[in-house]
């Protein structure tokens, strides 16, 4: 598919850009995380608006998280999540068992301390399509094995 | 064709309204404002055995003595809402479906592009064009 590469190629130049600005001292370090979740945000809440435009209204929390988890994630991953958990009270785990932007990347542990720069951006995606449709909650991911990676998604009762 | 037409953030503040000029514009604010509890009630039916109704477009919210006001809410809780003349008895519910997706799919627009704050009032030219074309035309 063509338009895969496009947006891993972008992707990619997006963090590089964020990290270069940051070096040459325009912002501080510790805030480009936050800059490529908010760029995240932005996208999510977009997207979200596109994609529900044809869908019937969502019956509950887990009905949209399985909106996440199949026609989000295909749309930008081109898979689905491979496991979605949840305890019922708020706190989902979606488990990618090769997550797209980390696919290019080394299998071993060499690149480990580069991935929470190349998640930033997909939870942001998570976190604002969940606020548009109304969810406030928190994302965070980690990776324990290369391509493999968790989404740990915690909604805010209001 | 519609004589007000307006868009309500998931807040319940407006983003849009445009009514046709020539009448009292107080008045249609009012008359868009009583029907936002209908479409609570609408929508606070949804997940609910009886009368699961799925569906973003909401029907005929009420009648009143000269309009008839019907409702529309996104899955990002953005309500449309529409308000035609009573007398205007041609109208199908069909018409009324095809202006609110019409009407979607332009919002749609502004929310993807990347120069609009999420939030913040409608200001695309693109979109007023979609709601011109659905105004009666006076004069």
């Amino acid at each position: 598919m063509a338009d895969e590469a496009p947006f891993q190629f972008l992707h990619n130049e997006v963090i590089q850009y964020i990290y270069k600005t940051a070096e040459s001292g325009e912002t501080e370090n510790g805030r480009n995380i936050t800059r490529l979740e908010n760029m995240g945000f932005r996208v999510g809440q977009g997207l979200i608006e596109r994609l529900t435009k044809d869908t019937a209204r969502f019956k509950d929390e887990l009905d949209i998280m399985k909106f996440i988890c199949k026609d989000f994630w295909t749309c930008v991953f081109k898979k689905q999540i491979d496991n979605l958990r949840t305890n019922h009270q708020g706190i989902y785990v979606l488990q990618d068992n090769k997550f797209r932007l980390l696919s290019q990347l080394s299998a071993g542990n060499q690149y480990m301390e580069h991935a929470p720069k190349y998640l930033a951006f997909s939870c942001g995606l998570v976190r604002g399509g969940l606020s548009n449709l109304g969810v406030k909650s928190i994302v965070t991911a980690e990776v324990s094995v290369m391509p493999a990676c968790k989404f740990q998604v915690m909604i805010q009762k209001m | 064709m519609a004589v007000c037409i307006a868009v309500i953030a998931k807040e319940n503040y407006p983003l849009y309204i445009r009514s046709v000029p020539t009448q009292n514009e107080l008045k249609f604010h009012y008359t868009v404002h009583t029907s936002l509890d209908v479409v609570e009630e609408k929508i606070s039916a949804v997940g609910k055995a009886l009368g699961d109704q799925r569906e973003l477009y909401l029907g005929l919210l009420y009648p009143t003595e000269d309009f008839k006001v019907y409702g529309y809410v996104t899955n990002s809780k953005v309500k449309f809402v529409i308000v035609v003349d009573s007398s205007n008895t041609s109208l199908r519910d069909n018409e009324i479906r095809s202006m609110f997706r019409k009407l979607h799919n332009s919002f749609t627009d502004v929310m993807c592009n990347p120069f609009h704050n999420p939030g913040d009032t409608i200001q695309s030219k693109a979109f007023d064009g979609i709601v011109s074309g659905m105004m009666v035309q006076t004069g």
